[in-house]
């Protein structure tokens, strides 16, 4: 297993789907294990690849290319450098968190893990394609099955959510792919092949203005599934309306695809044309960062706190893509894994809370801490974190973002440290109005999680955020090269 | 030499007490205040090592240790110990006002059913307080910085049933969150001017640097008007922490915390580390006289504004917090002039005497049930001798009667004063006066005359909060014999001042007037605020404080909020409505293949997906 690792992190959920058609839907007891056994083994690979990549040589490792539709030059070309290595443990991370809380589901069970592991597989499959053919089908193979599971397991509005969140993310993904197939036209070379395609670039570059428009298809188009300021809408509403476990996915990590398209297939392939489109894209990220931000405020529900403040924080992540300098990106990178497990943090408790209490108006909770003193508990170092309090692994990334950006944009950097006052201001309401307080005697019933296995994906996902945020090297080691490789010819072409 | 083990050790013990109370003894009422109180107690024996080292050698050394934690090309920030006699000396002040007030706890908080969740939020502060003392560069600071406003929050929001405690909590930490926006301005300014002279060879960002210690190298190369913006921004964290005017406003409200963390954090020490943070840096202060000259004012307009604010309170602990507010303006102050000594001497003796207040006052409270109105007080000094007389020393203290520490700290600040700016010399004494006035009206009111007739009588506490009493009550006798000052700065950084005769006579002068003027009126025990009926307008605008929360909450209500709210209606009809929908509407009216993308996706996206796929075969199969 350990000489494929990747095809395997591939492989093992899909068996575990397989299995799944043949067990019969009333055995939900055994449709859960094999789901959970689906996502913990290649989360258990993930960990592995992440750890034994070796980042003083760096570059793509664990490589695996067996050519598939020669004349069109796709091939199975799978490899992680540094930051994909991070993303797929992100996803393990939050996968596995993910199907560990969707034991609230009742209805159409089967049906339900089995596309919750085609869309885990699809964010893999994504991740780990070193081919662009293959990254747009695993793109699609994620998005597809999140329309179903919002569409039928969903809540307020469900329907409406669900065709608006594909019909974005189709959109904007598909505007990506004619950037992407014009760059395969364009550099003549007749090949999806990523590694192939930067290098063949790098030596015959094609005309600026030509690179200068797929540069712009392409950030555009995966700036939609990075919700980009103004193209964010889709988030809130669909995150609202999904079920916990999606929405964790989604905000967590599969919004975060987009910022790894960008990284990938626009700056390290572009580098001279992202020096024409990134001021721009600093100012769209101020205005994701306040323009959301204040807009939080004006929310009441938990999860379109939620929906809404990550679309802000999107925001930190395309001003550090912007600075085109290392520490920026590393920045980057960092805050991705980092908000990807808040995030997902932060729709697993409120969805254990909701469930209960059946709402998520802020203005009709009070004083959950009380009777959830656990849960509560891991609320506040989520809300924590997600304001940039120093021990979280969001504080680390924060400062290498502001810092990469404070050369280049002066007054965009200052708009982002004021970013973390706002957030601060809803995420400490939050905690105020939903924990703080007095205790309506109608939910005196309520109850906290008790046992082991229900506490597990919240420690889990806190764990990660504490031990990342206090001892940052333990990632920075792994993406520092792989920021260096995206950015070698943006840095040297300015 | 110096052991840098002992102020590693000093550091983390608290943080090894908080983890073992969280993992292990969150039931256990005595176990985990006996953890937290040996955590601290671990701290102080090491930092007294460590003083001992310092000052045995002459002149005392400045060493440091650090560890990268971030590190790599173009970045580094470390993780360090930067060991100093300031540094030393604010880390016993830490450390040991810092045990008395753990031990006074466990007796304060006997009752308490979550005290567990008590001490280890109280360890938790001790922790990132002790960072903030030795922190070696200014990200580090920065992280125990927003560390104690973190632990801040927690402890005043400790009783989150209560909706006041819970909103002073997040009211606190959105204050200091403002200020920080400024602290971290500042920061990222002074990184980003800090590789002068390094970056000759083109590696522009090789030289940046964090460091205090390579700051100061670099810092007399910068030009003023730069230097300005960094202090002034730098300067934004202090009004926060230390909560000068016009940031003052959390700081009264913070006491709905339990009155020992009143004690620790918002008197004794965190409040301070704006004090300290400008002493430790003040390499960087020092050329500027403009940026210096709004340092000080700042400081006395907040010193004198808040003593005004004490004189128609009528909660002790909030008097004790405006009076806080009060002190840590003459300290900001005496920054302002140019003499960090000063004020690290007045934040020494202050952290003596003002712990004692609060802690005298805990032990009132707990004896009244928590009962905080002084008007439902009276002849205290008569039930509970030792708390009472404990509290006249702080009180005599913290007015500047001779001989005890605050006289001495508090005249070294006024004589700084005298011989810079006559004028804030005068509202610096006419401050004096007003702290004598409030003190004394306290005292009087709550302590003064006959006991009353009260159903329950009250009961002097136990030996584990009184001793603490005692042992703060000697510091508070003794602080101005104790050399501090020369401890602080053996070689006389900063502004030296000779005490002089007129400015000790006046201000002793006017602190008696205080106490006798508020004998006049408070002595023979009215049943209420005789003052109150007497000042007409004058009553009203200090009983709302000069109206700043006022203000502070229709910008919130009225204009922040209402922004958000026309944000969101924004985004929902130019962005929803005109943008997307009006987009999808025109694509509509042209043509039907989106008509298609609209109302049946799935089976439409299946269809071309399967196609895909087989043409994908085709190929492939052809191929092979």
């Amino acid at each position: 297993m350990m000489s494929y690792p990747l095809s395997y992190i591939l492989l093992l959920p899909t068996l575990a789907l397989s299995v799944l058609f043949a067990v019969p839907s009333q055995n939900t007891s055994a449709i859960r294990r094999i789901a959970i056994l689906g996502v913990l083994l290649p989360f258990l690979l993930s960990l592995g690849v992440f750890f034994t990549y070796n980042h003083s040589t760096g570059g793509f490792q664990f490589i695996e290319n067996i050519p598939w539709v020669v004349p069109f030059g796709i091939s199975y070309h799978l490899g992680v450098d540094g930051i994909n290595a991070l993303l797929i443990l992100l996803l393990g991370f939050v996968s596995f968190a993910a199907v560990l809380i969707s034991h609230h589901i009742k209805e159409r069970v089967k049906e339900y893990y089995i596309l919750l592991l085609l869309m885990i597989i699809g964010t893999y499959g994504a991740f780990l394609s070193l081919d662009i053919f293959f990254f747009y089908f695993f793109h699609e193979v994620a998005t597809i099955p999140a329309f179903l599971l919002i569409a039928i397991w969903g809540s307020d509005r469900h329907e409406y959510a669900a065709m608006k969140l594909t019909l974005y993310l189709t959109a904007g993904a598909t505007l990506g792919l004619i950037g992407l197939l014009a760059l395969y036209f364009a550099s003549g070379l007749q090949t999806f092949d990523f590694v192939q395609l930067q290098y063949y670039l790098t030596v015959h570059p094609i005309p600026l203005n030509v690179r200068n428009w797929i540069f712009g298809l392409v950030v555009i188009g995966f700036g939609v599934t990075l919700t980009m300021w103004p193209f964010y809408t889709w988030a809130p509403v669909g995150y609202a309306a999904a079920p916990t476990a999606v929405s964790m996915l989604h905000a967590g990590v599969l919004k975060k695809l987009g910022a790894y398209a960008i990284i990938r297939f626009a700056i390290q392939l572009m580098p001279q044309a992202a020096h024409t489109w990134m001021p721009l894209i600093a100012t769209l990220a101020v205005l994701n960062i306040i323009y959301c931000g204040l807009v939080v405020l004006a929310q009441r529900d938990m999860k379109y706190i939620l929906g809404y403040s990550s679309c802000s924080h999107m925001g930190y992540i395309l001003l550090g893509i912007a600075c085109l300098n290392v520490i920026g990106l590393n920045g980057v990178v960092f805050l991705m894994f980092a908000h990807g497990i808040m995030v997902s943090l932060g729709f697993a408790l409120t969805g254990f809370f909701a469930d209960q209490t059946n709402t998520r108006n802020l203005d009709e909770l009070s004083g959950l801490a009380k009777r959830m003193p656990f849960i509560g508990t891991c609320f506040a170092m989520m809300a924590l974190a997600s304001s940039g309090v120093p021990g979280f692994a969001n504080f680390p990334a924060e400062i290498m973002v502001l810092l990469g950006a404070w050369d280049h944009y002066r007054w965009q950097t200052v708009l982002a440290v004021l970013g973390v006052v706002i957030t601060a201001i809803y995420m400490f309401k939050a905690i105020r109005l939903g924990f703080h307080g007095p205790l309506p005697s109608r939910w005196n019933q309520l109850t906290d999680a008790q046992t082991a296995l229900q506490k597990l994906p919240y420690i889990l996902l806190l764990a990660a955020l504490i031990i990342v945020g206090c001892f940052p090297t333990i990632i920075l080691n792994k993406i520092e090269p792989a920021s260096k490789g995206v950015l070698q010819y943006a840095l040297t072409t300015k | 030499m110096v052991n840098f083990s002992l102020a590693w050790i000093a550091l983390f013990s608290p943080m090894v007490a908080c983890v073992v109370i969280t993992l292990f003894f969150l039931r256990s009422k005595t176990s985990s205040s006996l953890t937290a109180i040996a955590g601290i107690l671990i701290s102080f024996v090491c930092t007294c090592l460590l003083a001992a080292q310092i000052f045995g050698v002459h002149p005392s050394p400045q060493v440091q240790q650090s560890l990268p934690w971030i590190h790599f090309d173009g970045l580094t920030i470390d993780f360090g110990v930067l060991i100093n006699p300031l540094a030393i000396m604010m880390l016993l002040v830490v450390t040991g006002v810092g045990s008395a007030i753990f031990i006074y706890s466990k007796g304060y908080m006997a009752e308490d059913p979550s005290s567990p969740r008590f001490f280890a939020f109280l360890s938790l502060f001790a922790f990132s307080m002790i960072g903030i003392v030795l922190s070696n560069n200014f990200i580090q600071l920065f992280i125990f910085w927003e560390l104690v406003g973190l632990s801040s929050y927690l402890l005043i929001a400790f009783w989150y049933e209560k909706p006041s405690a819970a909103d002073a909590g997040v009211k606190a930490f959105m204050v200091n969150r403002l200020a920080d926006f400024g602290f971290m301005c500042g920061i990222l300014l002074l990184w980003s001017v800090s590789d002068f002279g390094v970056g000759l060879d083109g590696t522009i960002e090789a030289g940046r640097t964090f460091l205090f210690t390579d700051l100061a190298q670099v810092v007399p190369h910068l030009s003023l008007p730069l230097l300005s913006a960094v202090g002034l921004l730098i300067f934004c964290g202090v009004v926060g922490k230390s909560a000068q005017f016009p940031l003052h406003v959390w700081l009264p409200d913070a006491m709905e915390g339990p009155t020992p963390v009143s004690a620790l954090i918002h008197a004794a020490t965190m409040v301070a580390a704006g004090i300290y943070l400008l002493a430790r840096v003040f390499f960087i202060f020092e050329p500027l006289t403009a940026a210096l000259m709004v340092v000080a004012y700042i400081g006395a307009i907040t010193a004198f504004m808040t003593a005004t604010l004490a004189i128609v309170e009528n909660d002790i602990k909030r008097i004790l917090a405006y009076s806080t507010l009060s002190q840590l303006g003459y300290m900001v102050m005496a920054l302002g002039l140019g003499g960090p000594l000063q004020g690290m001497y007045h934040l020494t003796t202050h952290a003596f005497f003002k712990a004692l207040l609060f802690l005298s006052a805990g032990s009132v409270i707990l004896a009244l049930h928590h009962e905080q109105n002084i008007w439902k007080m009276r002849g205290l000094l008569k039930q509970l001798p030792i708390t009472g007389w404990t509290f006249l020393i702080g009180t005599l203290a913290l007015c500047g009667i001779f001989p005890l520490s605050g006289f001495w700290s508090k005249d070294e600040i006024l004589a700084l004063a005298a011989g810079h700016n006559t004028f804030l010399y005068w509202v610096g004494t006419l401050t004096a006066g007003l702290t004598s006035l409030y003190m004394g009206r306290l005292f009087w009111v709550a302590f003064w005359g006959k006991a009353s007739d009260h159903a329950h009588p009250a009961h002097e506490s136990p030996a584990v909060m009184t001793m603490p009493l005692i042992f703060l009550a000697i510091l508070s006798v003794v602080g101005g014999f104790l050399g501090i000052p020369h401890f602080l700065y053996p070689e006389q950084m900063g502004t030296v001042v000779q005490l002089s005769p007129f400015v000790a006579l006046t201000s002793s002068v006017f602190a008696v007037l205080g106490l006798v003027i508020s004998y006049r009126i408070y002595g023979g025990r009215p049943s209420s605020d005789p003052v109150e009926t007497k000042i007409g307008f004058l009553y009203s605008l200090l009983k709302n404080k000069y109206y700043f929360d006022i203000v502070y909450g229709w910008y919130v209500d009225y204009v922040q909020h209402p922004f958000a709210k026309i944000l969101f209606l924004l985004e929902q009809v130019l962005i929803v409505r005109l943008g997307v929908h009006g987009l999808t509407g025109l694509a509509k009216a042209t043509g039907n293949a989106l008509r298609y993308l609209q109302t049946g996706l799935v089976q439409f996206y299946a269809l071309v997906f399967a196609l895909g796929v087989v043409y994908l075969f085709f190929i492939m199969v052809t191929n092979l």
